[in-house]
């Protein structure tokens, strides 16, 4: 029998480990100086030494250890005074090492944690166990299968480019006490997690590359029990919507297999985007025997106090500290903060008004019109063909009167179709609001003229009417007459206070 | 002494993925015993005031700076592959995972 999400958080609690690795953004790998430009073609950027020659001897990259401390400070950690690297020995042909360069008992920094502020405005501390240095893997292609996938391949081609590209482990400790808001904090916790990594500027920490990835920890415990139950291991979740939903379904696929009595089997599991749910993968019969022992090629790491102290006196205001700060300052509701953050606007909208347009202007066009856009084209806000310079230029020329929110979207719809910018889309395109005052006036004789009996009832005394006349003008000027001049213009012709 | 049975040997030989018959896994717990034994000689000379390192050198933090080196080509990268195609190192079917 199904049982349903509410059922199973009526009978037990859910404790959580999340696992994050993060791709470091540096321009060579983590032990030897090959590229780490996405894109290259196959094998193009590999070396003796990531690819596991006998006698090469690698060597840490500085800025893979700076990164780590950085990320190790911004979580609140300690900061190993000495540790080393170790060897993570297992067999799978996408480390050609047969084993990874990882690090053991002795992580470059541990016990922190990370604030997250939930939907409501809760905030919900996240302790970190701890955040250790490692390198990626190569990427395989199983060919000779159904699209791509292991079962069923009849060999395997491996691309060995990512091998050695730096990564950063986070992993936390058991997050208990979430209930029901279990999933709601998984997806809060990795999405501050990516905004930290982004502040940091450590890892521009896209989901959708696999800068990041997620690894979701899951077990359920009755009320007051001391021991944690089994837990599952989902690999590779890779959005934060899906982190949510991870959560979320095995959360009810455990209670569901311990309310039928059976028992929970420790194993990975795939997570499936379609469905929502995971499927089992590889079962853990025997604890995994890994055979760590410390890298005996690479000398221990003992970052100076002094280096370490440097690196947190310059570390970026905290992301979440950071929109409540803009929130306050640009006056907006949690809800619409929410909104801007999740279309990703908040660095554009900073920019924007960096660039002279006023904070109300800036959000305007990025939340509406460019977010529209985006929507429609399927790309992310900061993908789309226009800066922050040019979004305030069109600001700049709505408020000195030169456009109106109409032809402000059709200069906007220019830029974006590579026309130039603004003001070569205003010329190029004529758009322009009519300020000569002899057109205008001609326009609006016209437009009286044209509608004597609308005009009689302005005259009248109905001021309001001269609404349908400003149409008329901003008809016959084909939306680039100044609305407002337009009616001044006709009232005082028609010789009525406005 | 250490005392290395068979079992563990039989484990050792999975972790590895090599398959050992009866009397190889006997041949290798006794050799591995004694290598062993050979190496535990350490700590009947080393004391208490003598940690146990990783590294003979006394050397901490070397660190290269973030510069691109060449890499090889993927001729020479592949140049030792028994077997390649598209580019890419071929292996056989990887068995034992979804």
């Amino acid at each position: 029998m199904t049982v349903t999400y509410e059922d199973a958080l009526a009978t037990y609690e859910p404790v959580m480990g999340l696992e994050v690795h993060v791709e470091l953004g540096t321009k060579t790998k983590m032990f030897c100086g090959c590229s780490t430009a996405l894109g290259a073609d196959p094998n193009t950027q590999t070396c003796p030494t990531c690819l596991g020659m006998p006698g090469a001897l690698p060597v840490v990259n500085a800025v893979g250890v700076e990164s780590a401390i950085k990320i190790g400070l911004a979580l609140n950690c300690e900061i190993a005074e000495w540790c080393r690297f170790a060897r993570k020995n297992y067999f799978y042909p996408d480390m050609p090492k047969n084993f990874q360069t990882s690090q053991y008992d002795e992580p470059i920094a541990f016990n922190g944690y990370l604030d997250v502020q939930l939907e409501d405005g809760e905030i919900f501390r996240v302790e970190i166990e701890r955040a250790h240095m490692e390198e990626d893997t190569g990427k395989s292609l199983h060919v000779g299968g159904a699209t791509g996938r292991i079962h069923g391949a009849s060999h395997s081609l491996l691309d060995y480019n990512r091998a050695g590209i730096p990564l950063i482990e986070i992993v936390t400790k058991p997050i208990t006490g979430a209930g029901e808001r279990a999933p709601e904090i998984a997806r809060a916790y990795v999405a501050e997690l990516r905004e930290l990594i982004r502040a940091l500027e450590v890892s521009e920490a896209r989901m959708e590359q696999g800068q990041m990835r997620c690894d979701v920890n899951l077990s359920l415990m009755l009320p007051g029990a001391e021991k944690f139950g089994t837990r599952s291991e989902t690999k590779n979740v890779n959005s934060l919507r899906s982190v949510e939903r991870a959560v979320r379904s095995e959360i009810s696929r455990h209670a569901e297999v311990l309310n039928g009595g059976g028992t929970i089997i420790q194993e990975t599991r795939h997570f499936h985007e379609d469905t929502g749910s995971t499927t089992s993968g590889r079962v853990k019969e025997e604890a995994e025997d890994y055979r760590y022992f410390p890298e005996p090629d690479l000398v221990p790491v003992a970052p100076a106090r002094a280096w370490v102290e440097e690196l947190r006196a310059v570390l970026p205001e905290l992301p979440r500290v950071r929109r409540n700060r803009l929130r306050e300052e640009w006056g907006v509701g949690e809800h619409d903060m929410q909104s801007i953050l999740n279309a990703g606007a908040v660095d554009l909208i900073v920019a924007t008004i960096g660039e002279g347009a006023s904070s109300a202007a800036a959000r305007k066009w990025w939340m509406g019109e460019l977010a529209r856009r985006s929507n429609e084209d399927g790309v992310e806000l900061a993908e789309l063909k226009i800066t922050p310079a040019q979004v305030a230029r069109v600001a700049a020329l709505v408020d000195e009167g030169s456009l109106n929110d109409k032809l402000a979207r059709q200069v906007i719809e220019g830029v974006l179709a590579g026309e130039g910018g603004p003001d070569e889309v205003v010329a190029a395109r004529g758009l322009a609001i009519v300020k000569d005052e002899g057109a205008l006036g001609a326009a609006v004789d016209e437009a009286i003229a044209a509608n004597g009996a609308i005009a009689d009832k302005v005259r009248g005394g109905k001021v309001q009417a001269v609404g349908a006349l400003v149409g008329a003008v901003m008809k016959a000027t084909r939306g680039q007459a100044d609305a407002g001049r337009a009616r001044e213009l006709i009232l005082e012709k028609l010789g009525v206070e406005g | 002494m250490p005392g290395i049975t068979r079992e563990e040997v039989a484990h050792l030989a999975k972790l590895a993925r090599l398959e050992l018959s009866s009397a190889e896994l006997d041949h290798f717990a006794g050799q591995l015993d004694d290598i062993i034994g050979a190496v535990a000689a350490v700590s009947d000379v080393a004391d208490a005031d003598v940690p146990p390192t990783s590294h003979p050198l006394p050397l901490t933090n070397v660190m290269r700076q973030d510069e691109v080196r060449p890499s090889l080509t993927p001729e020479q990268a592949l140049s030792g592959a028994p077997a390649q195609e598209q580019q890419r190192f071929k292996v056989p079917q990887i068995l034992g995972e979804e």
